[in-house]
């Protein structure tokens, strides 16, 4: 099957219904998209497919044939992850950071969608990212830091 | 019955990790073959300069998002004279004799120990490695040492304006001898510790580069899944794995008495295969077991007498005494702790050694299991820590090393044990339920007069670190309790150890400490309610001999609006806590009630005094993620 992840061709010799994630994770070695669930449950696995945020455990890699899927691996380079980073930086926002690939997937979304997100948009969209460490405020904070362009 | 009082009590918890004040001595002192077998300079196992300027720092405790790698490399940066980006940081080789936590003699990251206990020793470090630095670079000179001052990674001399880089001292300072005496820098002249230095690990965190255990990768490396028994103590009575088998990937069905493991070339494979497995279990003794049977046998041994734990005054005469008597009983709940990264664990067992990649508060001990199972000398295993997705206690506990290395024993590749989430939550070690049992006697005016407390639970030192169950007594369980500050003249504190093998149970983010002070301030607000009293008032008036308690009493109230009209469907609510970790605070909670069951904190303040700060960021951010963890 051929994929496009992070605006490269990349072929994997895959079952259609395997989840996004492990094929990520476990045939081509990308390790930066977690495991946490595999439910849709927890957000750790969030990736972009054409710049919506899905739960890629659950996704199956047939429904990401011919799209685009950025991962965090190259989200940076996006407007938005570069934005999103920086402030999650500047924020010293992971504890742990398990979770933070995930957290990050959607605020990017986010952003690239919605530069300057209400405090109940920034709820709707990364109500479904869980984090154990309670890293939410810093999280909250990150966003509009980035969406004020790194104004504090 | 065994007494003892609080200030024996207060020795005991000393005398449990006393032994460990050898094991820190030993790291700064001695010269590390592992380390040192590197060219360059190795003043002890915590330091390594090499001779192009690299400096390593070696991370004895495991970094789980509490902030060790930040505040510990500060520590040793700050005596050592480097910039946090002259440095690059490492997991520590498991090690108890260099890497010892003094709390425990052990290579354990728990207790929140990891700043009280290496505070002094990682400064030791970095300060005579400092002082090594400056001899070599004096004799080169051929000046007095004292004449010279080190910065940046750079000793100068300081009347020539003469410089020599770390790294071009290396060789040299690896000569000089490891001096006896080091002066150690005056806090005020502090550079580093103090400040909201920025987190080394932050960049990796944010672009996918972080390892985590669960991130390894090796040539040949398979995946495994795991089921095992979902009663405590069950047996794999029969195995049909032809469905698992056949699905594609999978490469091998690995049984053990307890478990069975789906061994494949990736983890939808192997959960595939896990999930059309056919397992008949022997559930074994704890077959018919509900949390109801637990909760029974708890509260039945919460009616016979403990060990004393604390005893003021005269209880008795104080009780029969007093002008009301109030009762109450506590009951906590099992916790799972739902790090964010499973259970994980990488194995390789080979005939002449043991090679295992996982994430670890006790580093030592997974060697030490991973030699149990193999059989191996434990200089035969070698095992590497990564970042924790997670830790909370959970990663004290090796029972995940133990069963994948019994799962790498029969395979003939490297294998990734990785559980499902599911199976993280059914087999986690849970925060054990305890069961509390209070009294209190009131006088006339409502102030209390005599305090009763008994604890019922099992010992988790008495699995995890004998020592800390002496004289019927669990050290830990009992924290929170005993270290009670509210002046009140007659005191009984009790422990009753009740096991309950039904569950695997552990620390979980503190056990005594966090547990106690929830039902300790949960009976003090309903004494305040008892009284008619301001929770925050009757509080203050039995605080009068705890000024520290007191401070962040009154600081948590007056930041909050202690006393100041809320919203309608809004309240507050306070409480304190103290415990032998040392830090005093409190908190405030701003709760607001809607409808019949909707409710929300709406805001907390919480005052802290955690004595000397070495990072106030990670300060504030360890009490938000207290915070969250705490009401999530």
């Amino acid at each position: 099957m051929e994929l496009t992840i992070n605006g490269r061709k990349r072929e994997a010799d895959v079952p259609s219904d395997m989840p996004v994630l492990w094929v990520l994770r476990d045939v081509l070695g990308m390790t930066g998209t977690k495991f946490g669930c595999g439910m849709a449950l927890c957000g750790a696995c969030t990736v972009q497919l054409d710049g919506q945020a899905i739960r890629s455990c659950v996704t199956p890699v047939s429904a990401a044939a011919g799209k685009a899927i950025t991962t965090i691996e190259a989200i940076g380079n996006t407007a938005a992850g570069k934005k999103v980073q920086e402030a999650w930086i500047a924020l010293d926002v992971p504890q742990c950071g398990y979770c933070q690939s995930g957290q990050i997937m959607s605020a990017s979304a986010l952003l690239a969608k919605n530069p300057h997100p209400t405090d109940s948009d920034i709820d709707a969209a990364m109500g479904g990212n869980i984090c154990r460490c309670g890293t939410y405020r810093r999280i909250r904070a990150a966003i509009k830091h980035a969406a004020q362009g790194g104004r504090r | 019955m065994t007494t003892v009082s609080r200030r024996e009590f207060v020795s005991v918890l000393t005398a449990a990790g006393g032994s460990l004040l050898l094991g820190y001595r030993v790291g700064e002192g001695q010269r590390v073959a592992s380390v040192a077998s590197a060219p360059g300079f190795a003043p002890n196992a915590f330091i390594r300069i090499a001779p192009d300027g690299s400096i390593t720092l070696f991370m004895p405790q495991a970094e789980m998002g509490q902030g060790t790698h930040t505040s510990m490399s500060m520590l040793l940066a700050e005596e050592l004279e480097v910039t946090p980006e002259q440095v690059r940081l490492e997991h520590a080789p498991p090690d108890d004799k260099l890497y010892a936590n003094p709390l425990f003699g052990e290579q354990i990251t728990g207790a929140s120990s990891s700043i009280r206990m290496f505070y002094e020793p990682l400064r030791r470090a970095g300060a005579t490695a400092r002082a090594m630095l400056i001899a070599a670079a004096a004799a080169s000179w051929n000046v007095d040492a004292a004449s010279c001052r080190a910065r940046k990674g750079v000793v100068t001399h300081t009347p020539t304006g003469r410089t020599l880089s770390y790294g071009a001292l290396a060789a040299k300072a690896a000569t000089v001898p490891v001096p006896d005496k080091i002066a150690l820098k005056d806090p005020k002249d502090f550079t580093l510790i103090g400040t909201p230095a920025k987190r080394p690990d932050t960049p990796s965190k944010v672009n996918g580069t972080a390892q985590y255990g669960i991130d390894v990768r090796l040539p040949g490396m398979l995946i495994a899944t795991v089921a095992a028994s979902p009663v405590l103590g069950g047996k794999v009575a029969g195995l049909d794995d032809e469905k698992a088998k056949a699905v594609p990937g999978v490469r091998q069905i690995v049984q053990l008495d307890d478990a069975v493991a789906v061994v494949a070339d990736h983890m939808w494979a192997a959960k595939q295969g896990s999930a059309a497995l056919e397992i008949r279990w022997e559930d074994g003794p704890n077959a018919k077991v509900s949390t109801a049977d637990v909760v029974e046998g708890l509260a039945k041994a919460s009616e016979t007498a403990g060990v004393t734990a604390r005893k003021d005054g005269d209880p008795p005469s104080a009780f029969a005494g007093a002008a009301k008597k109030v009762e109450a009983v506590y009951e906590s709940p099992f916790l799972a702790h739902a790090t964010m990264e499973p259970m994980n664990c990488t194995v390789h067992v080979r005939r002449d050694g043991c090679e295992v990649w996982t994430g670890s508060q006790v580093l030592s001990r997974a060697r030490a299991a991973a030699a149990k199972v193999t059989g191996l000398p434990l200089e035969k295993v070698v095992v590497h820590n990564h970042f924790l997705g997670g830790g909370f206690g959970r990663r004290l506990e090796v029972d995940y090393v133990t069963q994948a290395v019994r799962i790498a024993k029969q395979v003939d590749a490297p294998v990734k044990v990785v559980w499902t989430r599911e199976e993280d939550v059914q087999h986690d070690v849970y925060r054990p339920y305890y069961y509390d049992r209070f009294a209190a006697g009131l006088d006339a005016h409502g102030k209390p007069v005599a305090w009763s407390h008994r604890i019922v639970g099992p010992s988790i030192m008495a699995r995890f670190l004998p020592p800390g169950f002496k004289d019927g007594i669990d050290i830990d369980a009992v924290d929170g309790a005993v270290q009670l500050l509210y002046d009140i003249p007659a005191i009984q504190i009790e422990y009753v150890r009740h096991e309950e093998p039904v569950l695997n149970t552990g620390f979980w983010r503190g056990v005594g400490v966090t547990h106690n002070n929830f039902v300790v301030e949960s009976f003090i607000d309903e004494l305040a309610a008892v009284s008619k009293q301001d929770p925050v008032a009757f509080r203050r008036a039995l605080l009068r001999k705890s000024p520290r308690a007191l401070t962040v009493l009154e600081l948590a109230a007056k930041e909050a609006g202690w006393g100041k009209p809320v919203p309608r469907g809004r309240g507050r609510g306070v409480a304190l806590l103290f415990s032998s970790w040392g830090t005093y605070l409190a908190q405030v909670a701003e709760v607001e009630v809607t409808g019949s069951s909707d409710v929300r904190v709406r805001r907390i303040v919480c005052a802290v005094d955690c004595g000397q700060v070495v990072n106030p960021d990670i300060v504030k951010a360890q009490i938000e993620s207290g915070v969250v963890y705490g009401i999530s």
